[in-house]
């Protein structure tokens, strides 16, 4: 493996700590969700299976692969920034961050279908759930992408304009982040 | 182009990363072939997905978020969670309260 050697190195917090503390919270918060979801199937085992029946999974799927290539794009970024200066990760980034534009589409043309087909938040708890959690979920994959363009415009302008490797480091942790708590939601609400 | 040109210019795609990316990718097809659109995916299908979910979770983790590099009070607290949260899950799931049909 053309390893970089930093298994042998000393322990460090990847980036700095504020953004682990970030990382936890959503962590929790987003596990209240998971759980919420699955108590409230206990009572409704049939109606979660239809209804993520009525939702496919075509988009899903696509969506998941999108962002798992989007976390390459970015951890890749990353480290040619850590090893050949800022600019040497701009295209990756932006790369990582088309992912997240074309997610968003994808959510947008899955809900669409959905709305068409008479589904709503309101219809029962699964669309609650499905909505509401996908909804805060894409808020997450605009974020991340605004992130993402704004770092990779600042890094193409050379080592005086870009931000400093450990935001760089942040912004990477927090888009990992979002693919992570995405393939949960993916195994609920799709899935499982 | 000479040789060593077109390796280094492959040399972007032949990294751990890749190996991982390709490994999460075909993780998230086993589970939907486990899991997927069936009337209920099954108490075993159902426990494959969950589990495949939440070793995802750790991968992502371990090496995009580079908890491999960091201290042991912070891999722990992360898989702590990955464990806990994914145990919840999988006994919720078993454990319907009207009864799932088998």
């Amino acid at each position: 493996m053309s390893g970089s050697g930093e298994s042998i190195a000393a322990p460090r917090i990847p980036a700095e700590p504020g953004i682990w503390v970030l990382v936890g919270g959503d962590l929790l918060v987003f596990s209240l969700f998971f759980l919420s979801f699955a108590t409230y199937r206990r009572d409704a085992v049939e109606l979660y299976a239809s209804a993520q029946a009525q939702v496919g999974h075509g988009i899903g799927i696509a969506n998941t692969l999108l962002l798992l290539t989007g976390s390459w794009f970015v951890y890749r970024g990353v480290e040619y920034a850590r090893r050949d200066g800022p600019h040497a990760g701009a295209n990756l980034l932006l790369m990582g961050a088309l992912t997240g534009v074309a997610f968003l589409l994808n959510k947008a043309v899955e809900w669409s279908t959905l709305f068409a087909q008479g589904a709503s938040a309101y219809e029962n708890d699964y669309f609650m759930f499905f909505f509401m959690f996908t909804g805060i979920h894409a808020f997450h994959v605009l974020l991340g992408t605004g992130v993402l363009l704004a770092f990779q415009a600042r890094m193409r302008e050379g080592a005086a304009r870009s931000p400093s490797m450990w935001v760089i480091e942040a912004g990477g942790i927090f888009w990992h982040l979002v693919d992570l708590l995405w393939l949960v939601l993916f195994a609920l609400l799709y899935l499982a | 182009m000479n040789p060593q040109t077109l390796q280094q210019r492959l040399r972007p795609y032949a990294s751990r990363a890749t190996l991982v990316w390709l490994l999460l990718a075909l993780a998230t097809l086993v589970s939907v072939h486990f899991g997927g659109q069936r009337p209920a995916a099954g108490r075993l299908g159902v426990v494959i997905v969950l589990v495949i979910a939440f070793v995802k979770v750790r991968v992502v983790g371990t090496e995009f978020m580079e908890l491999r590099v960091a201290p042991r009070w912070l891999r722990l607290a992360f898989d702590a969670w990955a464990v806990a949260v994914c145990a919840a899950l999988v006994g919720l799931y078993l454990y319907p309260l009207a009864g799932i049909p088998a």
